[in-house]
């Protein structure tokens, strides 16, 4: 099957349905296609916490102080013209959504903003109870309904970007209900596919969040930036097993009711990393890095929880006050024989977020003419490490501007679809036949053991360098052509697509991630502790001759922040 | 503890057929889990829809279990015998896959 637009955008969670919905209000025709359904898969829609803008209603705010804070906690490696934009703009979507209905919760006649860690000020805004997420995603479906224009097509999994004389003209899919090729002339493409914490053990990820953007890109021949810097969040629940919750939820619990850290010993451990670690600020309160140090270092030194964490207690906390600051979650809780009065909860760090990504222009643009990026896929606002609140902002503020830049330049285009460039991935597509390979669903589950071991968030170069041995011979092993069940809805095609791209892109994290012999922000080397201003650069991952090439960018120490 | 998931299996116009699987299980977990453990442990064409896992959230992993129609990510499994089926008012896919996105979000579907 083939199919034309103006513009194609690939991933329908923040970022990909406020692309859509600027580039159609621009007068193009827009494809909103994902892998999964529309606006249920991807990141935003489990984002159970805050947005983060200088709205000013809770207390007087500007974008300069958020930026200011984006910068530091980015530890000198952000871009400052993407980070300006994303706290600019920021206020004037969050508006958007709250004409638009998303519900933002009320303090008396104004917007609440709470104080989340590393902001100077009440700016965060939510809907309660912890349900942002899913309130930002019916808001934008609506919103697509609403608009003219868009089609929107379920169960499209791009396979490859086409490009013809270095300009993107579109891509191949796979349509998974089918099982048939599908071609897409477009004439300028979005990714708008979020992160990589799928290709770690402990995740709070999407099944779709295997990084599928990022290696699209780089077999486009763009460039990824800052791919070292991946977020770990310190908190993630571990146990008793908990459904119906996104893994990160005690983070509201803690900023609101103080939860305390404890180890197998039951001492609350928090207070020995604040003051005697090199790498701590002194703070009573750790910082998410400095949090899962802590707990990362407690489970090594055999004071771990039963399931490899630490545990969290909420024991201190009357029944009524629990009951009053999250109501129904506490019955989610009970459902699950959760009672947090009576017992504990175990928590580790688990992967979150990813900081890098695809590398663009003020406009979205990669280096690709037609190939814009944005939302999580796209790297360099956050720098080393990511404000909490940003990632909603910057899925609004950058999925709304590549939606408007990508629509300006596929108007002025004429149609540069090419058959023959589109053949290679259509081939590959073809060439896939029954046959019998190692169950590809087990390998997916060794990847994430791998990044986890040895590219996780304390890294050295011995790990590293056998990590990306093991990722080039999980590689070669895969082969060069997908196997199939030949059927509808193939789990051994899936499995086989998703190990290409997450086995490109774990070697576009380890590669930077050795060469960078210091500790800044989310990269932590055992090896190399504490910060190397020499290393206040940015390097740059893409693809020569089939595999991960690394180049550095210049040194920006100038505009680290003091 | 040990689970018995009875799944009914099959792809449109052909006979569905029912195929037993046993998954071994701690306390809490769900049925998704169960399905991820079949696929990783015996048999990995086995079709389902998911995309958040954990969180309730995407609602893709709606299917019929023991009869009533649920979502897998939040049934938890138990011992002895639980049966899977596609949405019978859905059109089938494959195996516990349906088509459940709206008719102007599908390839096929526009009008």
């Amino acid at each position: 099957m083939h199919l034309e637009t103006d513009v194609l955008v690939i991933g329908a969670g923040g970022a990909g349905m406020y692309a859509a919905l600027e580039a159609a209000k621009a007068g193009a025709s827009v494809l909103l296609a994902d892998r999964s359904l529309i606006g249920r898969g991807g990141a935003t829609v489990m984002a159970q916490m805050t947005v983060a803008a200088a709205l000013g209603e809770q207390t007087p705010d500007s974008w300069e102080y958020h930026l200011s804070d984006t910068l530091a906690a980015g530890r000198g490696l952000c871009d400052e013209r993407l980070a300006t934009m994303m706290c600019q703009e920021g206020p004037a979507r969050i508006r958007e959504m709250d004409a638009w209905k998303v519900g933002w919760a009320r303090n008396g006649d104004h917007i609440a903003q709470i104080h989340a860690p590393g902001h100077d000020r009440p700016r965060c805004v939510y809907v309660d109870v912890l349900s942002t997420g899913p309130a930002v995603s019916r808001t934008l479906r609506t919103q697509l309904n609403l608009a003219n224009g868009i089609r929107r097509v379920g169960d499209l999994a791009i396979v490859d970007i086409v490009v013809r004389d270095g300009i993107a003209c579109g891509a191949v899919a796979v349509h998974l209900s089918t099982g048939e090729p599908v071609t897409i002339a477009a004439k300028s493409v979005i990714i708008a596919t979020g992160g990589l914490t799928r290709l770690y053990r402990r995740n709070s990820a999407s099944f779709n969040m295997g990084g599928d953007g990022y290696a699209l890109a780089l077999r486009a021949g763009a460039e990824l930036i800052d791919m070292e810097f991946v977020q770990f969040f310190p908190i993630g629940h571990l146990a008793p097993r908990l459904v119906g919750m996104d893994p990160i939820m005690w983070d509201p619990f803690r900023y609101k009711l103080g939860g305390k850290l404890l180890n197998a010993e039951m001492h609350e451990f928090e207070d020995d990393y604040a003051a005697q670690d090199a790498r701590s600020d002194g703070n009573y309160v750790l910082t998410r890095d400095r949090a899962t140090y802590a707990i990362s270092k407690e489970v090594e030194s055999g004071r771990g929880s039963p399931a490899g964490g630490a545990y969290l207690s909420f024991k201190h906390v009357p029944e009524a006050e629990l009951r009053r600051s999250f109501g129904q979650v506490i019955d989610k809780l009970a459902a699950n024989g959760i009672d947090l009065t009576q017992q504990l909860v175990e928590v580790a760090p688990i992967a979150h977020y990813h900081m890098g990504g695809v590398r663009v222009d003020e406009t979205m643009q990669t280096g690709i003419p037609g190939l814009y990026a944005c939302g999580e896929a796209v790297g360099g606002a956050n720098g080393a490490n990511r404000l909490s609140g940003n990632a909603i902002t910057e899925a609004f503020v950058f999925g709304a501007r590549a939606g408007q830049c990508a629509a300006k330049t596929a108007l002025q285009a004429a149609a540069n679809w090419s058959n023959e460039a589109a053949a290679p991935a259509l081939n590959m597509l073809r060439a896939s036949e029954k046959r019998d390979t190692p169950n590809l669903s087990v390998a997916v589950t060794d990847l994430q053991a791998l990044m986890a071991d040895k590219v996780g968030p304390f890294r050295t170069e011995e790990k590293l360098a056998e990590a990306i041995v093991e990722i080039d011979r999980m590689a070669s092993e895969l082969g060069a052509a997908p196997p199939s069940s030949g059927q509808s809805f193939d789990p051994l095609l899936i499995d086989w697509l998703d190990l290409r791209n997450m086995l490109q892109v774990a070697k576009a994290v380890a590669v930077p991630a050795l060469a960078r012999t210091e500790s800044r922000g989310a990269h932590q080397r055992d090896d190399h502790p504490g910060l190397d201003e020499a290393w206040t650069l940015n390097q740059i991952v893409s693809l020569s001759g089939g595999d991960i090439s690394l180049a550095r960018g210049a040194n920006i120490s100038k505009k680290a922040s003091a | 503890m040990k689970a018995i998931l009875e799944i009914k299996r099959g792809t449109p116009g052909a006979e569905p057929h029912i195929e037993t699987f046993e998954v071994a299980f701690e306390h809490g977990q769900s049925i998704l889990d169960g399905l991820r453990a079949v696929r990783h442990e015996t048999d990995p064409t086995l079709a389902f829809r998911f995309a958040c896992i954990n969180a309730n959230a995407c609602k893709e992993c709606m299917m019929l279990i023991d009869g009533k129609v649920d979502y897998a990510c939040t049934v938890r499994l138990k011992e002895g015998v639980t049966t899977l089926a596609p949405l019978p008012k859905k059109a089938l896919v494959r195996d516990l896959v349906t088509e459940i996105a709206p008719p102007d979000e599908r390839l096929h579907g526009k009008g």
